[in-house]
This record gives C-alpha cells, sequence and structure tokens, in this order.
C-alpha cells in the first residue's frame, strides 16, 4: 500500500525513554501508558489539528526520546 | 579598576530603585524555576498538577527571568551611581563597584545564559550535552543569593531580607526532596551532595550575619566613595543609622 | 548425487573416510555436491592448506566483487538473513557518497563471529577449519565497499577461536597476503553484545549494547562511518564466491536461497554436532545428516533460541531455507536445530530459554526489561502447573513487549513463546489444569549459560 501524501508519524527511542510520562499528558489521543508506564503511540500519521500538540510533546520529552518523524522514514526498523 | 568620571547622584533615583527591585524579583523568578526544575526531576505529578505544568511552568519562569535579569543590568548600567562599567556586564570582578560581590552576579549571569541557550537549542545539541550544562543550574542559583547579599543595598531592609531567606528555604527544600526521592541514583553521590548543600548554606548564613548585617558592609564591600562629597546625600557608605531603603 | 548423499558425506564429526576422499580435489572448483566451507578438514586451517584447497586470493575489483555478489543471492548467515549483495552496495554508496572528510576516511568491515547463541557451534568450526576464508572473505569485502578498517569480533572468552585467527592472521602477515588491516576484537560473553549496533557501539568505545535505529550501520556505524557488519560465515561464502563465480555458488540450494549453510543440530539426534548443508534440503534430510533422530521426536526448534517451535512432522516436511521456515512460523536463525523428544516438556524446555532471554536483556528498553521476566515468570507457572491464568496472562501481555525495544530481543523472545503455546498446546491445556506432564520435572535439554556452569558447580 503506497502513501502517497506526507505527513508525520510518532517514533519513540525506547533506550532513551525512562518513562516520564510527559508525552502521554500532552497527546493523551494518540499516546497511552503501558502495564510499566512506557508509551504506546498510535501508528497512524498525526492528524492536522494534532500536529501543534505533537510537536510540543517532542519538545517538551525530558530525554528527548520522542520524535515526530516524516512518513517515508516512517517503515519500523 | 577604575572609577567613573560621571557625577555621584543620590540613592533615590528611580532607575537605582529598578535596578534594585528587578534583582529581587529575578532572584524570586529563579528560586521558582530552580523548584520547579526539582519537581520535574523528582517526576512529581498529581490530578490537578500533572507534569505538564510543571514543565511549562519551569520554562517560562526561566524566561522571565531573563527579561528581568536584562532590565536589571540595564538598570545598573544607566544608573550613574554605581559606576558597573559596561565590560563587567559579561566578565566578572571588573567593575568599581563591590567588585568581588557584583563579579559573582556576572558570573551567575553568564551562567544563566548558557543554560537558556542551551535549552533553546536542546533537540539540536542533544540530550547528554544539555543535561551535562543543566547542571550548572545548582551553581548559577546560589551564586545570585550571595551576589544579592553582598551587593544589594537592601540587605538589611526586613522586607528583603525575608524574601532571601524564604527563596533559600523554598529550594533547600526542594533539594532536600530531590536527594530524599533518591535522585541521583549513586547514594554516595547524593549523601555528598547533601554534605556541601548543608556546609555552604551554613557558610552563607555565617558570613551573612558577620557581614552584609553588619553595619559598615557598603564599605567593606567595596563601595566606590563619592568623588566630591559635597553633591552626595546622604552617601551609600553611610553608617546603619540610614534609612533601610538604602544604604 | 542426492541432497540427502550430500549431506551424509559432509559430517563434520571428523570421519576419516570423508578426509581422504578430497585431498586430491586441491585447487580445483569443488565438484557440485562436494562440500564447501568445511572442506579444509583433511588438511588442517593453515595458509598452505588453504591454498592448496581453495588458490589464491582472487584479484577481482570492487564493482566486479560487488557484482559477482549480488549475482549469487548470498545472503547473510547470522540471522536476519539480509541479501548481502544489497547491503555491500548500500555500505559502498554510502562511503562513496560521503561528503569531504567522511569521504576520505572511507568504510568499516565488521565480521561478526561472536556467535552468541548458546546452542550454536557453527563458528566455532568454522573459525577452527577454515579461518582463512574468512579473512580472505573480509579483505575482499573491504576492497568492494572501500574499507581501510576491519574488525573480526569474538566472545573474549573464545579462548580457541581467537588462537586460530591470530595464528592465521601471523601466516598472512609473514606471506604478504592481504587482510585489510583487520584487528581482533574481543566482546563480552553476553547475547546481546553481538547484536550489529551493539557491535557498532563498542566498537566505537562504548558499551556493547544496542542502538536506536536509524540510522543503520550501513548508513552511520563505527566513526561515524558507513559500516558492514555481516556474520563470519557470510565472508567465507564471499571468498569462495570470489573465486568460483555466482553460477557455481547457486549450483546448490534453491533459487530463492542458494549455497549452502552451516548448520547447528542439537537435542535428541544420533550424532548433535555442526554440519554444511544446501540449502533446500527438508528437515528429515537435515537430521539425517546428523545421524538420524535418536527418540521419537515431538517438536523441532527453529532458529535457536531466536527461532520458534515447529511440531515434528510439520518439519520433517519443512524445506530449511529462510523464506521457507518463515512461512512455517518459525526462521532461520543462525542455522541451530534442535529436536526434542517426546518424553520432555517442551514448555519447561521453553520457560527455562526464557529466563534466559529475559536475564540476557540489556536493561535499557522498558518493555524488555520489564516484559520479559514477567513472561518467563508467565511460562515457569504454566510448565509447573500452579495457576489456570498462566497462559492468558503470557498472551494479553505479549502485545507490549513485541516490537517495543531498540532491538530484536523481545520480538525473538515473543515469538519463541508464542510459538511453545501453539505446538504445546496440549500440554497447556494440561498444565493449566493442573496436570503437569512428568517431562517438566526432567533436567533441561537445551544449554543455557547460566544453568549449565551452575549444574556443573553442582555435580563436582
Amino acid at each position: 500500500m503506497r502513501e502517497t501524501r506526507s505527513g508525520s508519524h510518532l517514533r519513540v527511542d525506547p533506550v532513551a525513554c525512562q518513562a516520564h510520562g510527559v508525552c502521554v499528558e500532552a497527546l493523551p489521543e494518540m499516546i497511552e501508558r503501558d502495564p510499566w508506564g512506557y508509551p504506546l503511540l498510535a501508528q497512524q500519521v498525526v492528524p492536522e489539528r494534532l500536529l501543534a500538540h505533537a510537536r510540543r510533546a517532542v519538545d517538551l520529552c525530558p530525554t528527548l526520546a520522542l520524535k515526530l518523524v516524516p512518513a517515508e522514514q516512517a517503515t519500523r526498523r | 579598576m577604575t572609577v567613573t568620571a560621571s557625577t555621584v547622584v543620590t540613592s533615590t533615583t528611580p532607575l537605582w530603585y529598578a535596578t534594585r527591585a528587578t534583582g529581587v524579583i529575578s532572584l524570586i523568578l529563579l528560586t521558582g524555576s530552580v523548584v520547579l526544575g526539582i519537581t520535574a526531576s523528582v517526576r512529581y505529578a498529581s490530578a490537578r498538577w500533572p507534569r505538564l505544568v510543571t514543565l511549562g511552568v519551569h520554562r517560562n519562569l526561566s524566561l522571565l527571568v531573563t527579561v528581568f535579569l536584562v532590565l536589571h543590568i540595564l538598570t545598573a548600567e544607566l544608573d550613574t551611581f554605581a559606576p558597573v562599567g559596561w565590560l563587567a556586564v559579561a566578565l566578572p570582578f571588573l567593575s568599581a563597584y563591590r567588585p568581588l560581590w557584583l563579579g559573582l552576579g556576572t558570573v551567575a549571569s553568564d551562567l544563566l545564559i548558557a543554560l537558556t541557550v542551551t535549552s533553546l537549542l536542546r533537540a539540536r545539541i542533544g540530550h547528554r550535552v544539555w543535561r551535562l550544562v543543566h547542571w550548572l543550574a545548582y551553581a548559577c542559583w546560589p551564586l545570585s543569593v550571595v551576589h544579592g547579599l553582598g551587593t544589594g543595598t537592601d540587605t538589611r531592609s526586613p522586607f528583603v531580607l525575608v524574601l532571601t531567606v524564604l527563596c533559600v528555604v523554598a529550594v533547600l527544600a526542594a533539594v532536600g526532596w530531590r536527594l530524599a526521592d533518591g535522585w541521583p541514583v549513586n547514594a554516595g553521590v547524593r549523601l555528598a551532595a547533601g554534605a556541601i548543600g548543608a556546609v555552604m548554606t551554613l557558610v552563607v548564613i555565617g558570613w551573612t550575619l558577620a557581614g552584609p548585617l553588619k553595619p559598615g558592609w557598603s564599605a567593606r564591600a567595596g563601595t566606590p566613595a563619592p568623588p566630591s562629597s559635597s553633591t552626595a546625600s546622604p552617601t551609600p557608605s553611610s553608617s546603619s543609622t540610614s534609612q533601610g531603603n538604602g544604604g | 548425487m542426492t541432497n540427502r548423499q550430500h549431506s551424509d558425506r559432509v559430517a563434520a564429526s571428523g570421519s576419516s573416510a570423508l578426509a581422504t576422499a578430497h585431498v586430491e580435489e586441491a585447487a580445483a572448483v569443488p565438484a557440485s555436491g562436494a562440500p564447501r566451507l568445511l572442506e579444509n578438514r583433511s588438511s588442517g586451517p593453515d595458509l598452505p592448506g588453504h591454498l592448496r584447497r581453495h588458490g589464491p586470493l582472487p584479484g577481482l575489483d570492487g564493482p566486479a566483487l560487488l557484482d559477482a555478489v549480488e549475482r549469487s543471492g548470498l545472503t547473510g548467515r547470522g540471522g536476519a538473513g539480509f541479501p548481502t549483495g544489497r547491503k555491500l552496495r548500500a555500505v559502498a554508496q554510502a562511503a562513496a557518497s560521503g561528503r569531504g572528510a567522511m569521504r576520505r576516511r572511507g568504510a568499516v568491515v565488521v565480521a561478526n563471529g561472536c556467535e552468541g547463541e548458546p546452542a550454536s557451534g557453527k563458528d566455532r568450526v568454522l573459525f577452527l577449519t577454515a579461518p582463512h576464508l574468512v579473512l580472505d572473505g573480509i579483505a575482499l569485502a573491504a576492497r568492494a565497499v572501500g574499507a581501510d578498517r576491519a574488525h573480526l569480533c569474538l566472545h573474549e572468552d573464545a579462548a580457541e577461536q581467537i588462537r586460530s585467527v591470530e595464528r592465521a592472521l601471523a601466516e598472512r602477515r609473514a606471506a604478504g597476503v592481504p587482510d585489510a588491516g583487520v584487528r581482533i576484537a574481543t566482546v563480552p560473553n553476553r547475547y546481546v553484545a553481538s547484536e550489529e549496533t551493539a557491535l557498532v557501539r563498542l566498537l566505537g568505545g562504548g558499551p556493547a549494547l544496542p542502538q536506536y535505529t536509524p540510522p543503520r550501520p550501513f548508513e552511520r556505524g563505527v566513526g561515524g562511518r558507513p559500516t558492514l557488519v555481516n556474520n563470519a560465515e557470510t565472508f567465507a561464502h564471499l571468498a569462495l564466491i570470489a573465486r568460483h563465480g555466482p553460477a557455481w555458488f547457486r549450483s546448490a540450494g534453491t533459487a530463492e536461497a542458494p549455497g549452502t549453510a552451516l548448520v547447528t543440530i542439537g537435542g535428541a539426534v544420533a550424532a548433535p554436532g555442526v554440519y554444511e548443508v544446501p540449502l533446500g534440503v527438508d528437515g528429515a534430510q537435515l537430521f539425517a545428516a546428523a545421524g538420524g533422530p535418536s527418540a521419537p521426536l515431538q517438536a523441532v526448534l527453529a532458529g535457536g533460541y531466536f527461532g520458534a517451535w515447529l511440531p515434528a512432522d510439520a518439519f520433517r516436511r519443512t524445506r530449511i531455507t529462510g523464506p521457507d521456515l518463515e512461512r512455517a512460523g518459525a526462521a532461520m536463525g543462525a542455522g541451530i536445530f534442535l529436536a526434542l523428544p517426546a518424553d520432555r516438556c517442551g514448555l519447561a524446555e521453553t520457560a527455562g530459554i526464557a529466563r534466559y532471554l529475559a536475564e540476557q536483556s540489556a536493561n535499557q528498553c522498558g518493555p524488555c526489561l520489564n516484559g520479559l521476566p514477567a513472561l518467563a515468570s508467565g511460562l515457569e507457572t504454566l510448565a509447573a502447573g500452579t495457576d489456570r491464568r498462566a497462559a492468558k496472562y503470557i498472551k494479553q501481555l505479549s502485545p507490549y513487549v513485541d516490537g517495543r525495544g531498540a532491538c530484536r530481543h523481545p520480538d525473538g523472545a515473543v515469538r519463541l513463546i508464542a510459538s511453545a503455546l501453539a505446538v504445546f498446546s496440549g500440554d497447556a491445556a494440561a498444565h493449566a489444569a493442573g496436570r503437569p506432564c512428568a517431562g517438566a520435572r526432567r533436567r533441561p535439554l537445551f544449554p543455557i549459560p547460566a544453568r549449565a556452569a551452575e549444574l556443573a558447580g553442582r555435580s563436582r
């Protein structure tokens, strides 16, 4: 399935993530906590209306673990 | 160390008041920022006060500190009562006015610039470098306190003294909270940090009682005498019998 | 010659009948069906023996080598099975397109000889019988990608392998044979230490722990340079492809998975050991090479601890290639195939492996460091038959662990555990109902290092 429109995906560096949980507060529409407090990211493209919140979540992450990557780079590893 | 040639004016100019006021406000805001920074590192969160708020207010307070600090420095420069000199804004211990104590303020503001710039560029420089520089906040704040006590002409005013004490208590409580909560993880480091903090606090208290709070501090701190005594009234180096708000 | 006869002949348990059969072949192209990598067993691992067997290092230039490897269809023999030619080309392109300083410094080649899987023995055999093939491959790969530096990674306590390689390097230096300046790098003996990004990190002066990707090593690796990381066996195959050509390489194996591979066969077989087999033989033929099962089998662990369980009859019919095994729900991994006899408990064996994998976590990523011990506990509970909800617990927890680490360690563990629940579902139901099988109480069959050391200590 080819993604023809560009967009951004949320990605987290699991090594840097220390489960502070700030992203969960900043973007509850797309991020939840797992049983141990680590973020579960929605896999879809971030909708326009949430982009500003997503950028704020990325900016506020205490360990800079959360990232917004362009759709073309968003293959899972 | 040169004495500027400008005439000494009385200590009641608006600029001089502004310098003192913005200085005190800067300290209060900086204290708030430090306390919130510590609150962030112990991961405090509640239903009504999420981490988002801690981090957001911490950042906003820090930016406000820079605003008031700029005003503090500007008014101090423009005001001709205290011959600070422009070079002393960036390089410490060069002013003619209370060089040591003012110099500490210069160091503190230099550190604050480093903290602010690295924080604004956090995404570019990466977490490790940012964090390394951010530890300097634990140097910036005490330097600001000592600068205020040593340079400020309001130290003996009860109002300002109480404010300063409250700031110190707030930060000590926050640091105690952080250590008790187990950060940094290494117990040896925590012990050392606690010991250093306690020693520094006692030293500053002792120094404050023996120095700024005792009469004659102005002269001992290095306030330059006015060039011609006839224009000065009352001079800043007068003794403890002067009003609480000046001297 | 059928594949079965061929596999029988390459049994690497050191039979002397095999030794005499190949002495006259010298530097001739190995006959179709003849052993390739392990052919040196007759004449020893030294340089003269190697040169007699395989001839001198070919003088192909970079582009010719890249072309040959691509056309050969060689895939990585370390577990991921990525097309080697494509990887070589990606590193070569990244090195050539580097800007300024990066380009002047060239690429880096890393040969992974660590053999992190406890049950695997193929890399050890390769280093002891044909170290020069591996070193040839490294030199050729360095030429192909424009690398001026190479590292050969070995576990720090793999004394035999280290000695063998050091001897081989000394011989090459004395004889003036190119070795791309390869240096031995010793790696801590931990499961995740030999992961691709962990090796890159170690070689850069950091700890041997996996890193978040992107960027992958082929783009930015050791010292920020494009880095080629491949299993040692892959380099050995490369050395032969350069000599005999892609068509020769493809004369064994299948179209999808050409060539031969080293496999480690263990568990309930008559002659466990390392064998070289053409890809595409089926499971039954594979076990026949190891003398056949030594007891009735219930299941096979295909792909080692990073693989998955297959029921014995399904395994017998499955062709041994990466794609076929994946289609069957398992994996080729590093070519480890462990046969589980019917009188053992698959759940108990898997519980032991799961606990080992949990202990071997790098402990960097929350879902792995929390999830693997929880899954291992669930499996241990299930094997002991003490809680009927254990299977459900494992199934509910798994999605929170799979795919959420920086490397594939948690993914492998989740896949292994899920396959155990599926293949041993009958057992699982019985255990959950409080009726664990007799096999659950026996000592574990498959090697787990810490426990092996513990057992060895107890038996003294």
